[in-house]
């Protein structure tokens, strides 16, 4: 790819093949606390990873799965404690995290294309006025073409099947070349197959380098789609490897006396 | 009665000409906002809460286009704002608090205006007065459009961002409140230069309507705001030829003529429309 060579300049990006700089790729959240108007949203997270993982938040309804994803990308802001990614506190919002809202939370008859939609996440890299250049929509292409979107891409959004829907959003954190992809519900509302796509997909996605971590509902798909789980219920309750931590007794003290267990 | 022809030599005709197709472009330019924003109902509240501001503005300073303008500024800054401190600070939602604001402002400012000697204001402010318009009225119609669609222009970008979804908007470093501020000074500007074209009532319709229009063609924001842009204008010119051998008010005229372009839209859509069999595949 001709591309390749500008690309492997670029020290932060993650596209491909693996990241040879993952070991250095660690994001790191000590004791975050996150307070939501009068309620205390998250008490004491901490947990450690890295590029080339995925990793399921795991909780009961109102158990601060999605006040994490969007305090991890700086859109609620922190009480206390520190997130760092790569060594260094995140203060500001970066190009190298991505943010995939929940499908319920987009606005499906905007008037975009699926190509649009990816055009949108080489915002960071543009600013308000710089030309799209070639380069940009060399990598909006290749975002396209690695989500087999391409046949699609002149589709207005809403005229995607669910699955398609959420692979579009993933080629938008491609294009923005995020190495960490924090997705909000991604399996909601997708059936069977596509479930099982896109836990195929978050395998690829880890295995080129990116760290992906995504709130999830359904207890009996995270074996299998995850390396790492942290159940929480506004403290945390455990994190560890799927193995390890997604025990019968993590599970019953994260959803002890709470209506729902699976929902779906 | 004399002919068109006659009647565009007369200056005044020309000077509200003019003014049709600038106000019409830059509200329907606007209007792509309003509507991917979906805040028409607010809009609407906030075009009534201009009567007010007017009324106070000339209570005080006397009766100028500045001091209009500046009072019209005032009045939607203190309904917006006021909403949400009375929503904030009570339990009931904006939307509750704006309703019993602004019909109280508007009321208020009735009162005023009818007490001062400015009668014929009045109906101009409410239900609009093209023909009457002066050269300085024109300019500011002028500096307003220019305003709004350079500044919606050079934001897109980060506002279409922002537009579709506020949360991968903050995430990508779009500067939301920024935003926020910009296009609320753009839309009141605009909402001012309306009034003399349509009045403070009819006002929404032409900050909607054409955008709303255009909604149901295409699938691209961009051809939003230019195709909104172009069909305001368009329709109020239309409405300007019509009016005058009809012998309607333009104002009401304008509204109805982009009014009956949503509606065939609507219908007709070759995509979005009733009939169209293959909604949402472009």
């Amino acid at each position: 790819m001709s591309h390749a060579a500008s690309h492997s300049t670029k020290e932060h990006v993650c596209w491909g093949g693996g990241c040879e700089h993952a070991q250095h790729h660690r994001l790191e959240v000590v004791d975050l606390s996150v307070q939501y108007q009068e309620v205390r949203a998250l008490e004491k997270i901490s947990f450690a990873t890295e590029c080339g993982r995925s990793m399921a938040l795991i909780g009961p309804n109102g158990a601060g799965k999605s006040t994490l994803l969007k305090s991890l990308v700086g859109l609620i802001p922190a009480e206390s404690g520190k997130i760092l990614w790569r060594g260094k506190p995140l203060t500001r919002s970066s190009h190298e995290l991505a943010y995939l809202p929940q499908r319920g939370d987009v606005d499906w008859n905007f008037p975009i294309t699926v190509r649009g939609l990816v055009e949108m996440g080489r915002y960071p890299n543009l600013g308000w006025w710089r030309q799209y250049s070639r380069h940009d929509a060399d990598i909006v292409q290749r975002a396209l073409t690695s989500m087999e979107l391409l046949d699609l891409q002149h589709r207005q959004i809403s005229a995607l099947s669910g699955g398609q829907q959420q692979r579009a959003f993933i080629a938008r954190a491609l294009a923005q070349e995020a190495h960490v992809l924090l997705l909000d519900e991604p399996f909601t509302g997708l059936d069977k197959p596509a479930q099982e796509n896109l836990s195929r997909l978050f395998k690829e996605l880890t295995a080129e380098g990116r760290l992906l971590i995504a709130s999830h509902h359904d207890l009996q798909t995270v074996e299998g789609s995850y390396d790492d789980v942290l159940l929480l219920r506004r403290h945390q309750v455990a994190f560890g490897p799927v193995a390890e931590s997604f025990t019968p007794e993590n599970i019953a003290s994260a959803y002890d006396n709470c209506e729902q267990r699976t929902a779906n | 009665m004399p002919t068109i022809t006659d009647f565009l030599a007369e200056p005044i005709a020309k000077r509200a000409l003019l003014a049709c197709l600038m106000i019409g472009f830059a509200n329907g330019f606007v209007s792509a906002f309003v509507v991917l924003r979906k805040s028409a109902l607010k809009i609407g509240t906030i075009s009534h809460s201009l009567l007010p501001g007017l009324a106070v503005a000339v209570l005080i300073a006397g009766l100028s286009q500045w001091s209009a303008l500046a009072g019209a500024i005032f009045a939607a800054l203190i309904v917006g704002l006021g909403s949400i401190f009375l929503s904030r600070t009570s339990r009931l939602d904006q939307d509750t608090s704006m309703g019993v604001l602004y019909t109280t402002a508007f009321a208020a400012g009735l009162l005023i205006l009818k007490n001062l000697d400015v009668r014929q204001k009045l109906d101009e402010w409410l239900f609009g007065s093209i023909i009457g318009m002066a050269d300085s009225d024109l300019w500011i119609a002028f500096g307003i459009s220019a305003i709004a669609v350079i500044t919606l222009t050079a934001l897109q970008r980060p506002l279409l961002i922002y537009l579709f979804e506020p949360n991968i908007a903050a995430s990508l470093g779009v500067p939301v409140r920024l935003l926020n501020y910009a296009t609320f000074a753009v839309t009141i500007l605009v909402l001012v230069s309306s009034l003399q074209a349509v009045g403070c009532i009819l006002s929404v319709g032409l900050l909607v309507a054409p955008a709303a229009t255009i909604y149901l063609l295409t699938n691209n924001a961009r051809t939003l705001f230019w195709g909104g842009g172009i069909l305001g204008a368009l329709g109020s010119l239309i409405a300007f030829f019509l009016s005058y051998p009809l012998g309607w008010s333009v104002s009401a005229t304008i509204i109805v003529v982009l009014g009956s372009f949503f509606f065939l839209a609507y219908i007709f859509s070759p995509k979005y429309g009733l009939f169209s069999r293959r909604r949402g595949v472009a």
